[in-house]
C-alpha cells in the first residue's frame, strides 16, 4: 500500500503538488491522471526519493521509501523509460539492477523473456532501442526484483498494441496476487480498462479521487427518447437540470432511476437510459481538469 | 470531494509478506560500480586505451628513445603521461554519467542513499587508479628488459621507490580532482571541460600572476595544484613543507569542493 499524506512539493515561485493525499490500496490498481505537468511526475519522484518534499509525506506499507534497506525487492518502479545509459546494452543495464539487489543472475534472462526482447535485441546498445523497447527495458527492470508494489509513470507510452495488451494483463494479475499498483498515463482508455481506483491531479491539486464506479457514477445520467425537449421540460418541472445534447439525448448529474420515473410519470417514451459512463474517464477528464487544461475551453 | 480513497467492494487479496531484505552490502555497491565503469560503450575504450596506450607508449620508447635513454624511468615516465590524462576522465565519467545519461534514476532508487553510491564510486576509482598503475609499471618492466636486450645495454632500474610511490600519488590525485569536478559539476561535458580549464588554462594564469605580483609568487605552490602535481611526478616532493604545500592545494582543489558538493548531491533532484 502506498499512503501520500499532505505531500507539498514547492520549487522557487510554483507549487508543482500543492497538500496532495491519496492512498493507493494493495489488490488493486490505481490510475493517476492529470494533464501535462499537473505534478503527477513529481509526485511519483517524491514517493520513490529522488525529489525530498517541501512537506508531508509518502510511505510504502508504512515505510519511507528511503528507509527500505533493499527498496529494489519490495518496490518496483519505472519513471522514465528513456532515463537509461545509451551506451549500455539492455542486458547490462538488467544485470546491473540485478547485481545490486542481490539476485542470481538466471532472473535477467528470465525477465528478457518475459517482457519480449528477443537474446538479440538484449545485447544491443539502448541507444538504438525505439521507445516501445525502453518501456519494456524499464518493466523488467521494475519487475526483477519481484516487487510487491509497482509505480510506474506511463508506462505504455510508445507500446504497439499487443504490448499494451501484455501490460495490462500483467498489472491486472499483479494486482490480483495483492499487489499495489500506481500506475500514471495519457492513454484515458487504458486507464480506464484497467484502473480500480482513480487519484485525478491538477495543477498540483487532486480535484477528484475514488473507485472508477463512483467517480464516472458521478458523471451522471444519459437518456434519449423521441422527443427529448419534452424529456428536459419534464426533468425541469420535477427541478433536475438538464443538458440538452446536439445528438438528441439529455443528459443529467441525477441518477437513471430517478429520470426513468420522470419519463414515466410525464408520459415521454424513453429510448436509451443508462448512467453517462459511456461517455467516460475522457468526459470526466476534462470537466475534472477543465480549470488546469492548457487548452482552456477544452471541456 | 474526498481526498482519500475508500476502498469499495474491497478485494483486497492477502498482502505477501515482507521479504526480509537486508541493506545492499557496500562490497556488493563497489563491485557493481566497477562494472559500471567498463560496461558502456565510453567505458571500455577507455580501458582499452589504458592498455592500448601503454603498450603503445613503451613501444615508442624502445623505437624512437636513444640507447643511452632505455632506462626503467623513461619507460614508467612514457606509460604514465597518456594515463595521467585518461584516468582523471575515467573518474568524471563515473559519477556524471549517472546525471548525463540519467541512469541515476534507477541507481539511486536501487540504493536512496546518494552518500553510500558515491562513497562506492570513489572506491571503485581508487581501485582502478591502483590497478592502472601497477599495469603501467608492470608494462614499463618488461620494456626495460625487453628494450635494454634490444639494444644491447646494460638494464637501468633508476627509479627509487618513493619517485614511483609520488608517480601513483600524482595519478590518485588527478583521478581526485576529477572526481571532485564530476560531483560538483554533475555533467559529463562540464565537468571534462573543467577539467582542462583547471589543469591546462589555470595553470598558466597562476604562473603569469606570479609573475607580476611579487606576493603572490611565494603563495602559488600553496595554491596551485599543478605545481603540487609536477613534483609529484618528478618524484621531488621530499621536504615537509613541500607535503604540506601539497596538503594545501589538496585541501583547495579536493576536499573543500568535494563536501560542498557532496552536500549539495545529496539533496538535490535528480531528473
Amino acid at each position: 500500500m502506498i499512503t501520500v499524506e499532505s505531500l507539498t512539493r514547492r520549487y522557487a515561485g510554483f507549487t508543482a503538488v500543492d497538500n496532495v493525499s491519496f492512498t493507493a490500496q494493495s489488490g488493486r490498481v490505481t490510475g493517476f491522471l492529470g494533464p501535462n505537468g499537473a505534478g503527477k511526475s513529481t509526485t511519483m519522484r517524491v514517493m520513490v526519493g529522488l525529489t525530498a518534499p517541501t512537506s508531508g509525506s509518502a510511505t510504502i506499507d508504512g515505510v519511507r521509501f528511503a528507509d527500505l534497506p533493499n527498496p529494489g525487492l519490495e518496490v518496483g518502479v519505472l519513471l522514465d523509460a528513456s532515463a537509461q545509459h545509451a551506451g549500455r546494452t539492455g542486458r547490462e543495464i538488467l544485470t546491473v539492477a540485478s547485481d545490486t539487489m542481490g539476485l542470481p543472475r538466471t532472473r535477467v534472462d528470465e525477465m528478457i523473456e518475459l517482457v519480449s526482447l528477443t537474446p538479440t535485441e538484449a545485447g544491443r546498445r539502448v541507444r538504438n532501442y525505439s521507445l516501445g523497447m525502453r518501456q519494456r527495458l524499464g518493466i523488467a527492470t521494475a519487475l526483477l526484483g519481484e516487487p510487491r508494489v509497482l509505480i510506474l509513470d506511463e508506462p505504455a507510452n510508445g507500446l504497439d498494441p499487443a504490448g499494451i495488451r501484455w501490460m495490462r494483463d500483467l498489472l491486472t494479475d499483479f494486482a490480483s496476487q495483492g499487489g499495489t499498483v500506481l500506475l500514471s498515463s495519457h492513454l484515458l482508455h487504458e486507464i480506464e480498462v484497467i484502473a480500480d481506483d482513480l487519484v485525478v491531479i491538477g495543477n498540483g491539486r487532486i480535484v477528484a479521487s475514488g473507485s472508477k464506479e463512483e467517480l464516472l457514477a458521478a458523471a451522471g445520467t444519459l437518456a434519449r427518447s423521441t422527443s427529448p425537449r419534452d424529456l428536459a421540460h419534464a426533468l425541469e418541472r420535477a427541478g433536475i437540470p438538464s443538458t440538452l445534447g446536439g445528438d438528441g439525448s439529455v443528459r443529467t448529474d441525477a441518477d437513471p432511476a430517478r429520470v426513468g420515473a420522470v419519463a414515466l410519470a410525464a408520459g415521454i417514451a424513453l429510448t436509451e437510459l443508462r448512467s453517462a459512463e459511456g461517455a467516460g474517464l475522457e468526459d470526466m477528464f476534462l470537466s475534472l481538469t477543465a480549470d488546469t487544461q492548457r487548452e482552456g475551453a477544452a471541456a | 470531494m474526498t481526498a482519500t480513497i475508500v476502498p469499495t467492494a474491497s478485494t483486497t487479496a492477502a498482502v505477501p509478506p515482507r521479504r526480509s531484505a537486508r541493506a545492499v552490502p557496500t562490497t556488493r555497491l563497489v563491485k557493481v560500480e566497477l562494472r559500471k565503469m567498463f560496461n558502456t560503450r565510453s567505458g571500455f575504450w577507455m580501458l582499452v586505451s589504458i592498455g592500448v596506450m601503454s603498450v603503445a607508449a613503451a613501444g615508442s620508447v624502445l623505437v624512437f628513445a636513444p640507447d643511452s635513454d632505455v632506462t626503467y624511468s623513461t619507460f614508467a615516465r612514457a606509460i604514465g603521461f597518456p594515463m595521467s590524462v585518461i584516468l582523471p576522465m575515467i573518474a568524471i565519467l563515473a559519477v556524471t554519467s549517472e546525471w548525463s545519461q540519467r541512469s541515476g534514476l534507477t541507481t539511486f532508487t536501487l540504493v536512496p542513499s546518494r552518500g553510500r553510491v558515491i562513497g562506492a564510486k570513489a572506491i571503485a576509482t581508487l581501485l582502478v587508479g591502483l590497478g592502472s598503475v601497477a599495469l603501467a609499471y608492470a608494462v614499463g618492466t618488461v620494456g626495460n628488459v625487453a628494450g635494454s636486450a634490444a639494444a644491447g645495454v646494460d638494464t637501468v632500474w633508476d627509479m627509487s621507490w618513493s619517485t614511483a610511490a609520488q608517480m601513483a600519488l600524482g595519478n590518485l590525485v588527478g583521478m581526485a580532482i576529477g572526481f571532485t569536478l564530476g560531483v560538483v559539476m554533475r555533467n559529463s561535458a562540464a565537468a571534462i571541460v573543467g577539467y582542462f580549464v583547471v589543469s591546462l588554462v589555470m595553470p598558466g594564469i597562476l604562473v603569469l600572476l606570479a609573475q607580476v605580483r611579487s606576493w603572490f609568487e611565494d603563495l602559488q605552490p600553496w595554491i596551485d595544484w599543478n605545481y603540487t602535481q609536477v613534483e609529484l611526478f618528478e618524484g621531488t616532493t621530499d621536504t615537509a613543507e613541500e607535503w604540506a604545500m601539497l596538503g594545501s592545494t589538496t585541501m583547495i582543489w579536493i576536499a573543500i569542493p568535494l563536501v560542498v558538493g557532496l552536500l549539495a548531491l545529496r539533496r538535490s533532484e535528480v531528473k
